[in-house]
């Protein structure tokens, strides 16, 4: 009797599996929920598989915020992001930043672009100095003095491809990135750049290796409080 | 006022300190519960308003007015969105109460004359572009508040570029032909044979909701189906809004009520996921349906059968090896791409990541929504009931034209499904 009813119960339990079986396992975690991402942006973030989509692994969370509610609101244009993005809500959009802001993983070896002597020098004394006569100022007073970003809103510049850096100072420089704002502190920058400028950097910036601290500072310089207080949000972001 | 009871108190001659005390304790509970009758008076009228306001953003957010009258990220009702037509492009107007751009000006009357009517304050006919072909369904009391929450906002002085609309549709004369032959105005009759709920339900989808808007085949002149909800392509948006009364398409009628409304106001179910501009609407306007309301809209649609159409025009009759080895080369890109999320039979994990076998999206005569999905992925809508929701990535970026046609060619073809295949070409009249 006890044999039968165990059968029964086996066979209860087949037929249950066989209606219910599904062969794909969804586990309740971000990184399930981000596939959507990681499939352009590395499977585990670390370089992407094309150089074009920018690494979003431990940047300030703050800035990714911003990024993902420019995309969703058509502020920033990139039609595949504007589309994805569209039906989400900024809670949620905040709890993708976290997740990716909070992400440590190594980084990979730089690109390797030959530079010529007064290429370097050019692009150092952009990013360390700034050039007084155009008003640019040192990358690094706003990126950061290892250009690994500041909290809660500012970008790293070291582990992005030259194609993602040109594509971007392109695209500050033609004001498409950001639209319906009349001035932004990065625009009135990369304007004062030339090509061959704004190029020079970019392969400078790409060619530097991921050395020591990896991690965005956490104090925002006095100076750029002051020159960029007007983007500079209620809540805490950096347009 | 005090002056006065002492007086009386001394015409009274009432010396007695008793009788003073109890003239005064008499006066002042006269006084109090004056008073708070006053104020009882002024609370329930503050509070009538203020549930009629409550009541106008709850009926503006169900009839979706911001999903137009605002842009992108913009200032919400201000305007500005641009609808495309074949008519040409309309600008939507500021409807925020600022006086010389909104509609600061306008009384109560003047907004029932334009959803109403389809007039304008001034007059002029409206273009059908504003669904005053259902919105005339709404009746008088709730347009009044909705007028009465709109001139609630803070009003915003933002001008709009005007609207441009192409020869020889800017002739006013031709919008009196074009009403004459297909605006029905009226307020919404309650079928009497029908249910409260069902007529509530055909209220909001016939009227305020105006799902005829997307969900219907225009006509050459722009004109919808009356309330037949058959599905047709949405004008100016690449996306075709299926059927609510076919079961080939999106009709319901072998659905539970609960699952019915529980798509409409969390956007997805076990077997079924708004993607797309319904995505849109959920986030917007219906996830923030009342029980009741999504219990009436849930028993009216499934209570719509239409004819069913013939079966997905298929363009091949028998499977031929190289029709087999052009499905197989689909289905190693649905192995690499998709299997791990829609499963290897294509069950996926349902409430998550929909099935594809039977999936009527999937299966539709027009591989228009399939085709959008694959190329351009997207999450559905955050809502209460799922606030986290699970994404499909864009495929754009990945697959060329014709691996998206291999793709949605296999999967329309797999695990006993069967639709017509999709060429290159499908794909690229996609875009856009």
């Amino acid at each position: 009797m006890m044999r039968f009813i165990v059968l029964i119960f086996f066979g209860i339990a087949c037929v249950a599996n066989v209606h219910g079986s599904s062969s794909v396992i969804v586990p309740d975690t971000m990184d399930e929920r981000v596939k959507a991402c990681t499939i352009c942006h590395g499977a585990e973030d670390e370089a992407g598989r094309d150089a074009y989509y920018p690494r979003i692994a431990g940047k300030p969370q703050g800035y990714l915020f911003n990024q993902l509610r420019n995309f969703r609101d058509g502020r920033r244009y990139y039609q595949p992001m504007n589309i994805l993005l569209e039906n989400m809500s900024d809670d949620y959009l905040q709890s993708i930043a976290h997740h990716f802001a909070s992400l440590q993983l190594p980084y990979p070896a730089p690109e390797s672009f030959v530079m010529q002597p007064e290429e370097i020098e050019l692009a150092e004394r952009f990013i360390y100095s700034g050039n007084a006569q155009k008003d640019v100022p040192a990358c690094s007073a706003c990126h950061g003095d290892n250009l690994m970003g500041i909290e809660p809103a500012i970008p790293g510049l070291i582990g992005l491809s030259r194609a993602y850096i040109t594509a971007q100072l392109g695209g500050w420089r033609k004001g498409s990135i950001i639209r319906g704002q009349a001035s932004d502190c990065m625009s009135e920058i990369a304007r004062q750049l030339t090509d061959h400028e704004a190029d020079t950097i970019a392969k400078w910036l790409a060619n530097q290796p991921v050395a020591g601290e990896a991690s965005p500072l956490t104090a925002l310089s006095p100076e750029l409080a002051q020159r960029c207080h007007h983007h500079i949000q209620e809540n805490g972001g950096v347009r | 006022m005090i002056n006065r009871i002492m007086s009386l108190a001394r015409n009274c001659k009432c010396t007695n300190l008793f009788g003073i005390c109890t003239a005064w304790l008499v006066l002042i509970s006269i006084m109090v519960s004056a008073n708070t009758l006053a104020n009882e008076l002024e609370r329930s009228g503050a509070m009538q308003s203020s549930s009629h306001l409550l009541r106008g953003e709850y009926l503006t957010r169900i009839g979706n007015c911001m999903g137009c009258h605002t842009t992108k990220g913009g200032q919400p009702f201000a305007g500005g969105r641009r609808l495309n037509t074949s008519f040409g492009v309309f600008v939507t107007p500021n409807i925020t109460p600022d006086k010389q751009m909104g509609i600061g000006l306008w009384s109560e009357e003047d907004f029932w004359q334009a959803l109403h009517h389809g007039k304008s304050r001034d007059g002029r006919l409206l273009y059908p572009a504003f669904p005053y072909t259902e919105y005339t369904k709404v009746t008088r009391q709730d347009a009044n508040a909705m007028f009465a929450y709109l001139q609630s906002l803070p009003a915003i002085a933002q001008s709009n570029p005007s609207s441009e609309i192409s020869f020889p549709y800017q002739f006013q004369p031709l919008l009196t032909i074009w009403r004459a032959l297909y605006f029905k105005e009226g307020v919404y009759v309650t079928d009497s044979s029908k249910s409260t709920d069902w007529n509530r339900g055909a209220y909001l989808v016939q009227g305020l909701g105006h799902c005829n808007a997307c969900h219907t085949t225009r006509n050459a002149l722009g004109a919808s189906q009356e309330d037949a909800l058959k599905g047709g392509r949405i004008m100016g948006v690449n996306w075709y809004a299926p059927s609510l009364s076919s079961r080939l398409e999106a009709g319901s009628s072998d659905w539970t009520l609960e699952e019915i409304s529980e798509l409409l106001t969390k956007g997805i179910t076990h077997r079924a996921v708004a993607s797309g501009p319904m995505a849109t609407v959920i986030r917007q306007s219906l996830q923030y349906l009342s029980q009741e309301d999504a219990q009436a809209m849930a028993v009216y649609l499934k209570s719509l059968t239409g004819e069913e159409r013939k079966t997905p025009g298929v363009n091949f009759a028998v499977m031929s090896g190289s029709l087999q080895r052009h499905l197989d080369s689909g289905g190693q890109l649905y192995k690499k791409y998709c299997q791990s999320c829609h499963g290897e039979n294509g069950e996926g994990a349902p409430g998550v990541y929909p099935a594809l076998a039977g999936n009527r999206s999937v299966l539709m005569n027009s591989p228009l929504n399939a085709i959008r999905s694959v190329l351009n992925g997207g999450y559905p809508a955050t809502t209460a009931g799922n606030p986290q929701p699970y994404g499909m990535p864009p495929f754009q970026q990945i697959l060329r034209d014709e691996e998206v046609a291999l793709v949605v060619s296999y999967i329309r073809n797999a695990w006993g499904n069967r639709g017509r295949l999709v060429t290159p070409v499908d794909v690229d009249l996609s875009k856009g």
